[in-house]
């Protein structure tokens, strides 16, 4: 027979407040989604280790609408909310809240936040904030998350002790979808508590009898009907009570108790042959159950009242045996958690995959018997000590694992030193060499470039004269130079016979200037796009060089620093890990010492109870053979 | 009501909060404190892990040679992708097997990196090969080629598979 642990009604309270990361219609950040894949799978670690860089270098973005995360951004930093609060960093989790919160931004997105820090104060117990939170949203609200405000809205009023306003809350959530089931059930407490017993009794009623096939809400009307007939048995009012513990099915969670609590209502009814039904049913369940081992005590006591002692015997000769086995396993669990076997045993991986992980845990050999455990596993504080032992033990794994990458990278920086060290100094002379090279052309390109664009707005014809052309041209000035102050008649002659040499070239340079132009126009285009090449492979090859130097320098200080961090914090997990597990096997040897004290309580009942229903077996035995 | 049949009720409400053994009491303050220092390590580790990434990024993967292939799923609910298969230039770049963990993610919306690798400057092929199953428990295996660019800048391929209804093979390539 197979039982649901009580950490199903915790999760009925946490079952309503979880929310799935926030996602957009359409993704057009592939890092955010990567950030988003992760996070589906479970894994907030990482996933918050890439989009808190990525929110982070947004941040950094001088025009930050051309960065893609820009159309995410508010997603992206609830997302970061949310994902820090999955993985149990309730102070980063607030603070990134709180950002959005004081951002200025749309009051859709104001209000998604401030329910968000409410339910994170919420589940730290921290009401007054939580309830500060909730009376900060105002205006529109997201229709997705409407009922889950009011819900957490209703809860909050119930913790502060406001059971009219949760009453109030409570009543129009009644037709709720998500929150139906729940609300009904939580406004019969909140009558409860309001002291309106007639009105408990009929919400409660109403609770119990709802139709449907959730497991959740199943759960939740069986616990209605639990508490319906546990108000009845402690008011006295035994009758009243049976019907509504025989309405929880026999599957679900609260079964157990239900049964238990439905024979002794019958016993308190003197209809004990009733009673034996549900607790003879209980009796063969899991043994570990408080329940289970209340009633293999309840059901010979019920014989013993119908005057059946020797089958009384029997079962409590069966209980005692129970018992006695059941003190020797929680004294094997209780050294086993002593020797450090449970912390050994939380660790191992291969069980963790497993969602029952925790109850897997008694397969395994020397481990503690966790049965015993569940009530404990399921409270608050022994969850967040044991997710933390958990996490530290993680975050170790981790950091020793990336301490083998610093040895690689150490390595791997040496190795492209060893390699580019003797090779660098021959490329960087020969580099140098063509670089001046290089500029010079530049600086000759760049000069042709200007020459041409002022030849547009101030036509200059001789600078497009032909290397000939110009040493004519210079001959002649040479000669004119020679001649000049000479009054000869052939120097006359020689000035005449020049000037019309000059006037032909300067006729030439003139009516040929458009064509000249627009030829040299064309060949420095085609220069250009030389130029460009050059250009690119002249960058190309520094940022070669460039990266050639950046595979190697520049590490050591990042590396060294980043080790030692590494060292520290696991030096400091290996602290808080010794502290944390320390207060883990103490916290759970004393329960499994509670549950043994019990057993042995119960065992020292059914001895004494076996022994008088020997006794009267015996007397019944020989009344019958005297008679 | 008594006073303990409403403790009891309110108990049952709000178990989460409720201090179910007296032995949890006793070290309840105690595990509460080292959960802040538990907090702070985790932020420690994170900062790590950022930096850690970081420095690996710029030792293995320099931008100027990076190249990173993503995936992501269209919201096809008639296919179920199985593996795919990532070549850059005719080399075998990456093969990856979808467990369902993983498939799920993507199915809600997440973007997988299934590769980060160096290239050159300049033109390349990326052939995307997909496997899977459609509805009907009929295999479904396509295949498309895509020319891209890489400039000096990191390049980031996204990947969008899908079923037969998405385009001429199911399979598009966008540039990011």
């Amino acid at each position: 027979m197979g039982r649901a642990p009580l950490s199903v009604i915790g999760l009925l309270l946490f079952a309503s407040l979880a929310t799935s990361p926030s996602q957009s219609e359409e993704l057009k950040d592939l890092y955010f989604g990567e950030a988003l894949y992760y996070a589906h799978q479970g894994y907030f670690f990482e996933a918050l280790e890439r989009l808190d860089t990525e929110v982070k270098q947004h941040g950094e973005i001088d025009e930050p609408e051309l960065d893609t995360l820009y159309y995410h951004i508010d997603d992206a930093e609830f997302s970061l909310g949310d994902f820090e609060l999955r993985y149990r960093m309730h102070h980063r989790a607030g603070r990134a809240i709180k950002a959005v919160l004081e951002g200025a931004v749309d009051e859709v997105v104001r209000n998604d936040a401030a329910y968000r820090l409410a339910r994170i104060h919420f589940q730290k117990n921290q009401i007054a904030d939580a309830l500060r939170a909730l009376d900060r949203i105002d205006g529109k609200i997201p229709g997705s998350i409407r009922d889950d405000i009011e819900f957490l809205r209703a809860n909050i009023y119930l913790a502060e002790g406001r059971a009219e306003d949760s009453i109030d809350v409570l009543k129009k959530l009644q037709d709720s979808d998500s929150f139906g089931a729940f609300a009904a059930y939580n406004l019969g407490i909140a009558y409860l508590q309001d002291n309106q017993r007639q009105a408990a009794l009929e919400q409660l009623e109403r609770a119990g009898q709802i139709i449907t096939d959730d497991p959740a809400e199943l759960a939740i009307r069986d616990k209605s009907n639990l508490v319906l007939g546990t108000i009845f048995l402690e008011d006295g009012e035994n009758a009243r009570a049976i019907p509504f513990l025989d309405r929880v099915r026999l599957d679900g969670p609260f079964s157990n108790q239900a049964l238990l609590s439905s024979g002794w209502a019958s016993m308190s009814i003197d209809s004990i042959d009733r009673a034996v039904v549900p607790w003879k049913i209980l009796a063969d369940r899991e043994v570990t159950d408080r329940a289970t081992q209340e009633a293999m005590l309840a059901l010979p006591y019920a014989y013993g009242k119908l005057n059946v002692h020797g089958r009384a015997a029997i079962f409590y000769g069966r209980a005692l045996g129970s018992f006695g086995a059941e003190v020797a396993k929680l004294n094997a669990s209780i050294d086993s958690i002593r020797e450090g076997k449970f912390l050994e045993a939380l660790v191992r991986e291969e069980i963790r995959k497993d969602k029952d992980w925790v109850i897997r845990l008694r397969s395994l050999p020397d481990a503690p018997e966790t049965y015993y455990m569940m009530e404990l596993l399921a409270s608050h504080d022994f969850q967040t000590g044991l997710q933390n032992y958990l996490d530290l033990a993680d975050l170790r794994r981790k950091l020793v694992a990336w301490g083998s990458s610093f040895d690689s990278f150490d390595e791997m920086v040496e190795i492209r030193q060893t390699h580019y060290d003797p090779l660098l100094p021959d490329v960087d002379t020969e580099f140098r060499e063509l670089d001046s090279r290089m500029r010079l052309r530049i600086e000759q390109h760049k000069m042709l470039v200007q020459r041409r664009d002022d030849m547009l707005t101030k036509p200059q014809p001789k600078f497009l004269a032909t290397r000939e052309e110009q040493a004519i041209l210079r001959r002649i000035e040479h000669i004119e130079t020679q001649l000049e102050g000479s009054e000869s008649p052939f120097a006359q002659l020689s000035m005449q016979r020049l000037a019309r040499l000059k006037g032909m070239l300067t006729w030439t340079l003139e009516t040929e200037f458009h064509d000249r132009l627009t030829k040299f126009d064309t060949n420095l285009r085609g220069l250009d796009g030389a130029m460009a090449i050059l250009q690119e492979e002249y960058d190309q090859y520094i940022r070669a060089r460039q990266a050639a130097t950046h595979s190697f320098v520049g590490y050591d200080k990042p590396i060294k620093r980043l080790r030692g961090h590494a060292q520290k914090s696991i030096e400091k997990i290996d602290r808080l890990m010794a502290r944390q597990g320390y207060l883990l096997e103490l916290v759970a040897v004393e329960e499994l010492i509670a549950r043994r004290s019990r057993l042995e309580n119960y065992g020292d009942k059914a001895r004494f109870a076996l022994a008088d229903s020997y006794d009267r077996a015996t007397q019944s035995q020989a009344k019958i053979e005297e008679q | 009501m008594s006073i303990l049949t409403r403790t009891f009720m309110l108990m049952l409400l709000l178990a989460c909060f409720a201090a179910p053994s007296s032995a949890q009491d006793i070290s309840g303050d105690e595990l509460r404190s080292l959960d802040g220092q538990v907090q702070e390590i985790k932020s420690d580790v994170l900062d790590i892990a950022s930096e850690l990434s970081n420095l690996e990024e710029r030792l293995l993967y320099p931008s100027n040679t990076q190249i990173a292939v993503f995936v992501s799923m269209d919201d096809d609910e008639t296919f179920r992708l199985d593996a795919v298969q990532i070549e850059i230039n005719g080399e075998l770049a990456t093969h990856h097997i979808y467990s369902f963990q993983e498939l799920e993610a993507l199915q809600k919306g997440g973007v997988q990196r299934v590769y980060t690798g160096n290239i050159v400057t300049g033109d390349h092929e990326v052939r995307v090969t997909m496997m899977g199953k459609l509805k009907s428990g009929k295999d479904f295996n396509a295949s498309d080629s895509f020319a891209f660019a890489k400039g000096v800048k990191p390049k980031a391929l996204g990947i969008t598979l899908g079923g037969p209804g998405l385009g001429a093979s199911g399979i598009q390539v966008g540039d990011w």
